[in-house]
């Protein structure tokens, strides 16, 4: 682990883009998180890592408001997005999550074409004026997903034709074509190999730029590579959330140092 | 079954050989081979119930199609039929059938005669061979080429069911003794016009085609008209019962809260798929004919009987098929920022469509062949008009259904008309496999594989 040069990456000290206030997810009578404070700066990569079933993705899925489809979850708290509260009545989820980008952890392209599957969210949210501007942003948005060179010549194939790790990379390069603000991503490298990986790596660190990233993942490794922020989160709790180099180099937390270390998990 | 128990007997042994069957190995398959065999045994049931079956069906039924016809040279005698000699229409019309019978007499006497045959029947008699049909067919062409007044033209006149039946079988000399309808002699003279060509058995298009016909005249009944009120009824069933029960389902699963209203909602329409057919018939002829004074025997109404009908059955379909679709394609379309509609009509709806279409199509058939309630709702009428022109028309005027029609048949005295309740299921099920086997296919070519 290159842990020792991550302590020199300098950190941005930019503006807070989300917020999270005391909140508690319930799903039923299962109290998946418990009292998570957490601020996402802007411009940065921000890793959620944990053992599994330590309510990573159920957090994730509150910044963008997609647990209002699952019925029997409940979220209480606040979460801001640059200032404003999502939880607000006035808040559309539809508004939001055109803001808020998802890459889910089950790769889940829709069985249209890989053409569609990238510009079904700029067809509707109405980014291209025509054919060859649509035709733009679907090529940009596989090219920075690293998947261009590979489904170029079948644009029109099945998305549910494609392999697994393809599917992953179409469905990164479907969350970024409608150029999200904020852009969540689940263990979006589960299933790519070491270069696929590396060039989704170098993606988040390109998106960095304009967007704010936020990334679960059980890779450690690439929590240190591509994160700024690191949130560890243990059964529902928010451990620890600092900067990347210290998390890894010097945790606070006894719980955190034996899961980096790979004593829990 | 009982594979997995937990004894010790099989130790994992380092030097048992894989090419040996362990005890359990030859249990195991001695299992699947029986269980195998039982299920061969219950297809082969099941092959052989339909064999016999079908092939009841098309012994009984494919008489139906064929018809007894007699050819005759008519004259158009103009003493008879347009004593003035104007060819004025209101005068050709006020000769009523009686009037012709006598055309239809000579023309069979001078027919006989001029084969040589011998008989000794009156001309009445003789002209008792054909249908009662025969002189409505001869007016029918009068009226309708009264230039032809005159001259003598070949007609193609139905036989009498007796002679029919003498034709295909079913009657025979035995069976005739009590029979006012036909005596031994004139089974002589038709016996004689077999031979001689006169008349003869041939496909009868009237069969698919006509309408049906009274009780005297089992030989020129057909299904055409039932068959034209069962469309209708189709028609309305799908223009309801489809948007209908797709929207409700929608909005159910898609969109409706999960609470004790939602459940109680789905309960009852589980129950209702479940209320037999005739419950509805009831309810139709109480709320639709009695209290809203639609018109008794109207497609329209047997339409909006079996749609109620229909509904359930097309709403638990429809809801499988919503429930089919991956949730994860709900959550990938509102990940890209689409609204619930969006999610609903762009991804799920697609596919979910075959589904649905096959839901509808095998509750039209159902539909299609349901009785009961038709029958409480007097969609039996005898109905000898012929096809409606207008779809208003074919709506609401008095007509029966394919499967009322064949109940109508069966409950008929006459054996002819038996025949023909055979010969009206084979048209029935031909509707009815063709749909499933639409259903089928659509289902196979669409289905998808996530
Ligand atoms: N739809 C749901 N209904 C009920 N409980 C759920 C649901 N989704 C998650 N949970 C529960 O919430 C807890 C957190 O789940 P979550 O999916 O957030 O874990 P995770 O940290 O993402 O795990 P992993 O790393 O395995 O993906 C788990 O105990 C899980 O059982
Ligand atoms: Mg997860």
């Amino acid at each position: 682990m290159n842990t020792m040069n991550m302590l020199d990456k300098t950190l941005d000290t930019n503006t807070t883009k989300i917020t999270a206030r005391d909140v508690n997810v319930y799903y039923g009578d299962t109290h998946a998180i418990k009292d998570v404070n957490v601020e996402i700066a802007a411009n940065t990569v921000t890793a959620f890592i944990g053992p599994s079933g330590c309510g990573k993705s159920t957090f994730l899925r509150c910044i963008n408001r997609m647990n209002d489809t699952i019925d029997v979850c409940r979220v209480t708290g606040d979460i801001l997005l640059d200032g404003e509260d999502i939880y607000d009545k006035r808040v559309d989820p539809v508004q939001l999550r055109a803001k808020v980008g998802m890459v889910f952890q089950k790769p889940n392209p829709f069985p249209k074409s890989i053409y569609d599957n990238v510009a079904y969210g700029p067809r509707i949210h109405g980014l291209s004026k025509n054919k060859s501007e649509m035709d733009e942003i679907v090529e940009k948005s596989l090219r920075r997903a690293a998947i261009w060179e590979e489904v170029k010549d079948r644009l029109d194939a099945p998305g549910t034709g494609l392999s697994g790790g393809q599917q992953q990379r179409l469905c990164i390069a479907r969350a970024i074509a409608t150029e999200p603000e904020v852009l969540l991503m689940d263990e979006p490298c589960s299933a790519l190999d070491p270069i696929a990986t590396a060039q989704v790596e170098e993606l988040i660190d390109e998106l960095r730029a304009n967007y704010s990233v936020v990334i679960v993942t059980h890779s450690m490794q690439q929590a240190a590579r591509v994160s700024q922020k690191t949130a560890f989160f243990h059964l529902g709790n928010l451990v620890e959330f600092g900067a990347t180099g210290q998390i890894f180099t010097n945790p606070e937390d006894p719980r955190t140092e034996s899961y980096i270390t790979g004593r829990i998990g | 079954m009982t594979d997995f128990s937990p004894t010790p007997d099989q130790p994992a042994a380092a030097q048992s050989s894989l090419l040996t069957l362990s005890k359990r190995t030859i249990q195991r398959n001695a299992a699947e081979k029986r269980f195998k065999a039982y299920g061969i045994a219950a297809i082969a049931v099941g092959l052989v119930m339909l064999l016999v079956l079908v092939t009841t069906i098309v012994g009984r039924g494919t008489g139906a199609f064929q018809q007894t016809f007699i050819t005759v040279n008519v004259e158009l005698l103009e003493s008879k039929l347009d004593k003035n000699g104007e060819r004025n229409i209101e005068d050709i019309k006020r000769v009523t059938t009686f009037g012709y019978a006598p055309l239809i007499k000579g023309a069979m006497q001078q027919t006989i005669s001029d084969l040589g045959i011998e008989t000794n029947l009156k001309s009445k008699h003789m002209a008792g061979l054909l249908s009662k049909n025969a002189v409505a067919q001869l007016r029918a062409f009068v009226l309708e080429n009264p230039e032809k007044i005159g001259e003598t033209i070949e007609f193609r006149f139905l036989a009498q069911s007796r002679v029919d039946g003498y034709l295909k079988g079913r009657v025979s000399r035995d069976s005739i003794e009590n029979d006012k309808n036909i005596s031994a002699e004139q089974l002589d003279l038709t016996d004689a016009l077999i031979a001689a060509g006169v008349i003869e058995k041939t496909f009868n298009l009237d069969f698919i085609l006509g309408s049906d016909a009274s009780d005297q005249r089992p030989e020129a009944a057909g299904m055409g008209v039932s068959m034209m009120g069962s469309l209708f009824m189709m028609l309305v069933v799908l223009a309801l019962s489809l948007p209908i029960g797709v929207a409700a389902s929608i909005y159910l699963e898609e969109f409706a809260p999960k609470n004790w209203i939602t459940d109680v909602i789905e309960v009852n329409i589980a129950n209702l798929a479940a209320v037999p057919s005739i419950v509805y018939g009831i309810l139709g002829l109480a709320v639709f004919i009695n209290y809203m004074h639609l018109p008794m025997s109207a497609p329209l109404v047997g339409g909006l009987v079996l749609t109620l009908m229909t509904l359930p059955t097309i709403i638990i379909s429809t809801r499988a098929a919503l429930k089919a679709v991956p949730p994860s394609i709900r959550d990938a379309a509102l990940g890209v920022g689409a609204s619930k509609m969006q999610s609903v009509f762009h991804h799920v709806l697609p596919l979910a469509a075959p589904g649905i279409l096959t839901g509808t199509i095998i509750g039209l058939a159902q539909a299609l062949g349901e009785t009961a309630p038709l029958l409480l709702i007097g969609m039996v009428g005898f109905i000898a008009s012929n096809a409606p022109e207008t779809i208003g028309e074919g709506l609401l005027s008095p007509n029966s259904a394919m499967p009322a029609q064949i109940y109508e048949w069966a409950k008929r005295a006459d054996p002819a008309f038996y025949e023909r309740a055979w010969g009206g299921i084979i048209i029935l099920l031909i509707f009815l496999v063709t749909m499933n086997t639409v259903a089928v296919i659509l289902r196979r070519r669409f289905e998808r594989r996530w």
